[in-house]
Order: C-alpha cells, then sequence, then structure tokens
C-alpha cells in the first residue's frame, strides 16, 4: 500500500494519497520518477492531499517539490509532520 | 496503446473546412439587455442555445476588443452550425455577426431598438427555427485526428493534480502533438514559480519573448491591484483544502498539462485563433469559466480539465472532460468525472495507460458522448472583462 508519493528524488516534500493518516502510523511512500520506496514516521495528522515533510527544517529554509523552489519555511518543521500554510510561504507577491 | 497515426473522429465540416464535434445554433446577445429576448427565442425554439451574459455597455478600447472577439469567436466556433445574434443596438448586432459570417456560416441579427422584444422574439425565432432544421441535415463524417483542436485549463487543483490528472493531460499532448494537432493552455498567472520551465520549452527567442512579454504583463496587474500575497486567491480555498500551500507549487503541478516533449509553438492573446499546429500558449485568466470560454472563442473543439478537489465547470459549446486522480473527490464527486486516472496513485495505472484512458474519452466525446459536464447541464459562459466601464 502507498501512503505518500514523491515526485523525484531529492524533493523534500511527500504528498499523502490515502484518507485517515494519523501521527505515530509508519508510511510508505513511492518516489514515482525514479520508481523507488522509502518509508516515513507520521507526526501529525495529515489529510489526504496534504504534505508532509521528509526532513527537518528550520526558518528560512527553501521546500523543493519537482526539483523546484516553492517557497519558504516559515516555523521549523519536523521530518514526518504536517508541511502547509501554517508553516510555508510563497517567496513570491 | 491507442494507435493515433490512423485514428480517426466523426465530426462537422464547417464552410471554413474546420471539423466541430458538436452541431449547436446559437441565440448570441451581444449585451446584457438583449438576454431576455435571446432566452424566449431559445423556449420559443426548441433546441438551440442562448448564451447569455453580464457585459457589453459602454466598454471601450482593449476590453471592447477583447469582448468583440470573444463573441465573433464563440459563434465562429465549429461547434456551432448557426447563429442568431441580438443586439440592442442593431448597427452592434451587424459588426458581431459580420465577424462570425466570415467563417461561411448561416448567421442572422437582430436589434431592438425600435422594434421591442415582440418583434424582436418572433423574427429571432424564425430564423433560429430555419438554422435549426437546417443543422439536423447537417451529418458527421470521417476526419483525422490532425482536425481536432484540443485546449487543456484544470480547477479546483490539489497536490493529486500535479503528481496524476495534470502529467496525464501531458502524456495525452505528448503523445497528439507529433500529429499535427492544435493545443493549447494558459492561465498565466498560475505558471508563476515555473515560467522559467515555459520559457525552456518554447520554440525560438521570438516566441520566448512573447510569452515574457504576456508573463511580466499579467504579473503588473497583480503587482498593481494586489492587498496581499494573494493567499486565499491564488492558492484558492480549495486549493489550499486540498493541500496546495503556494502558487509555485500550484503552477508546477499546473505545469505538467504540457508534457514533457512538445514545445510551445506560439504565444496567443486572449481568445486569439491559432494559425498552425502545435501548442500554444494563450495568455489568460486562471479562472475555471473564463479561460474555457477563451479557448471556446479561440475555435477549440474539445477541452481537458484535470480537477483535484472537484471543480463542475463545463462551457455551453465545448465538452469539457474532467479528470481526476483524487480517490476521494472520484468517490464523492463520481457523478461529475468522465475519467478516473486515481490508479496512477496506487501504481495500478501507468502514465502511458492513464493517458490512453483519456485519450480514448477524448475519441468518444469528439464522436457524440456527452461529457459529464454536459449532461449536467454546466454552460458556464464568462466573458472577460480587462477593466472598468466607461
Amino acid at each position: 500500500m502507498i501512503h505518500f508519493v514523491v515526485h523525484e528524488e531529492g524533493d523534500g516534500v511527500g504528498v499523502v494519497v490515502v484518507e485517515g493518516i494519523k501521527s505515530g502510523q509508519p508510511l510508505k511512500g513511492w518516489i514515482m520518477e525514479d520508481d523507488k520506496d522509502l518509508e516515513v514516521t507520521a507526526q501529525s495528522d495529515i489529510p489526504i492531499g496534504h504534505k508532509l515533510a521528509l526532513k527537518d527544517y528550520k526558518v528560512g529554509d527553501t521546500v523543493i517539490k519537482y526539483g523546484v523552489d516553492i517557497g519558504k519555511v516559515v516555523k521549523p518543521i519536523g521530518k514526518g509532520e504536517h508541511l502547509h500554510v501554517h508553516n510555508v510561504k510563497t517567496k513570491r507577491w | 496503446m491507442v494507435k493515433l497515426d490512423k485514428s480517426t473522429f466523426w465530426g462537422y465540416k464547417r464552410e471554413n473546412g474546420r471539423i466541430g464535434v458538436r452541431n449547436h445554433v446559437v441565440i448570441l446577445p451581444v449585451d446584457d439587455l438583449s438576454n431576455a429576448a435571446a432566452q424566449a427565442v431559445e423556449n420559443n425554439v426548441k433546441g438551440t442555445l442562448a448564451l447569455p451574459h453580464p457585459y457589453g455597455r459602454l466598454q471601450f478600447g482593449a476590453d471592447l476588443d477583447l469582448h468583440f472577439r470573444t463573441l465573433i469567436g464563440t459563434g465562429s466556433n465549429p461547434n456551432v452550425a448557426a447563429v442568431v445574434v441580438i443586439c440592442i443596438e442593431e448597427e452592434w448586432a451587424k459588426k458581431v455577426a459580420d465577424g462570425i459570417r466570415a467563417s461561411g456560416k448561416p448567421v442572422a441579427h437582430f436589434g431592438i431598438e425600435q422594434h421591442g422584444d415582440h418583434d424582436t422574439i418572433m423574427r429571432a425565432s424564425r430564423a433560429a427555427r430555419e438554422f435549426l432544421q437546417m443543422a439536423s441535415e447537417l451529418r458527421r463524417e470521417e476526419r483525422p485526428l490532425k482536425d481536432l483542436w484540443v485546449s487543456t485549463k484544470c480547477g479546483e487543483s490539489d497536490t493529486t493534480s500535479g503528481c496524476g490528472a495534470n502529467p496525464t493531460v501531458g502524456n495525452a499532448f505528448d503523445k497528439m502533438y507529433p500529429h499535427g494537432v492544435t493545443m493549447v493552455f494558459g492561465e498565466t498567472t498560475e505558471l508563476t514559480g515555473g515560467e522559467h520551465l515555459v520559457a525552456a520549452r518554447c520554440r525560438n527567442d521570438e516566441v520566448r519573448k512573447k510569452f515574457q512579454f504576456m508573463f511580466d504583463r499579467y504579473q503588473k496587474v497583480v503587482d498593481r491591484h494586489k492587498t496581499s500575497d494573494l493567499m486565499d486567491s491564488q492558492p484558492t480555498k480549495g486549493n489550499i483544502a486540498g493541500g496546495l500551500t503556494t502558487i509555485e507549487e500550484k503552477a508546477l503541478g499546473n505545469i505538467q498539462k504540457i508534457g514533457r516533449k512538445c514545445l510551445v509553438d506560439g504565444v496567443l492573446d486572449k481568445a486569439e485563433t491559432p494559425t498552425g499546429p502545435g501548442l500554444w500558449f494563450m495568455d489568460s485568466s486562471s479562472a475555471a469559466a473564463e479561460m474555457v470560454t477563451l479557448c471556446a472563442a479561440a475555435g477549440y473543439a474539445v477541452h481537458f480539465f484535470p480537477t483535484g478537489q472537484g471543480n463542475v465547470i463545463g462551457n455551453p459549446i465545448l465538452p469539457v472532460i474532467k479528470l481526476c486522480a483524487n480517490p476521494r473527490t472520484v468517490r464523492t464527486m463520481a457523478e461529475h468525472i468522465d475519467v478516473d486516472v486515481s490508479g496512477l496513485l496506487r501504481k495500478e495505472l501507468s502514465p502511458d495507460q492513464a493517458g490512453d484512458k483519456l485519450l480514448e474519452c477524448m475519441f468518444r466525446t469528439a464522436n457524440g458522448r456527452l461529457t459529464a459536464a454536459e449532461a449536467l447541464g454546466h454552460r458556464e459562459f464568462v466573458l472577460t472583462r480587462l477593466y472598468e466601464s466607461a
């Protein structure tokens, strides 16, 4: 069972693709571009479609998805935690 | 795998050689004041299609040009067999009608002033009835794939759009591109953060320069009017609920729709008709109904609409094929989804298989199968405005 997908190797986030992920749950991930597997333990409840951090982030870090910059970290995020608008913001506009 | 080199569809050949996949007789109001008469004609002559909208009075300059271009383009679209144009002022009814007549199709026009609604509705109904009976005798003929024009725009996207539904459109575009199909994408602000990737895909420096001009022009609109970082507008509340965090992330998902191989061959202004095959970028709003209306006005005959959270949009004359990779949306909004590609995220469907599934649905739709949006009566016809009326 795939719990989350990652676009490509080197991306710092995964996308949860099943409903009802709970904190503490071990998750199986799939790196689509490279067809590789990885495992991360969820540290938050994460809704379907939302992202989990694949590494620890500190304020000011850049988040990479699709191999490209998708924004800046504004609150520290631990590996396996929910990464979204409460801790990441756009660098544009 | 779908073999495209010999693939054909059944369409209506129009006077100008373009091929349509629907056979509408449109009752087209030029302005808000003419909606009532247009809808009365639609009611009198069952099977015709009125396109009411709220604009057309005291527009000027580029905004007025766009209004006319959109109405004339809509009437000229090959999915339309004939058009009845109604305007409060006869002169402008004639202007729009003449624009559509250039396509060669039957057009009649009527002004309301000095006639009143009753007389206008009576005269316009007579023309509409004749057109409808004429159109009912037209027959589909078998045509090569290259005669099909395909547009795309996504909506209520979420993270599954970027890893499932949008790459499926990209896969289908990559497969159709070598066969000379005319395709388009747009959503100018929704390329923000990935604009360099689109620029890199432009065929040559001239196209790249034109793309960059359109992109920068829209960024200036955002800069001029924004009161915040656009959070809640781009991404939308629905995008955020679906897990998209920033405009950059949304844009990178959006760009998956243009595949990996096709080049951007040209750049169009809003509602502008492409002059040859290939992949075109059209400057446009990212609002679903506005963008799809502009695609219809540019002459596109079938539309790919990937959604994540479940945008329900349709268009009166352009069949909108919805695809979705979010298993929850596919479950909760099944009646809106034409192609379920959620298997991509479970490794049950390869990107190639997903692309083929979409192409198969495209051929069935072109041949006459009603899309979910058509069956549900979604006819969003939304004109883009550039600024205030005079």
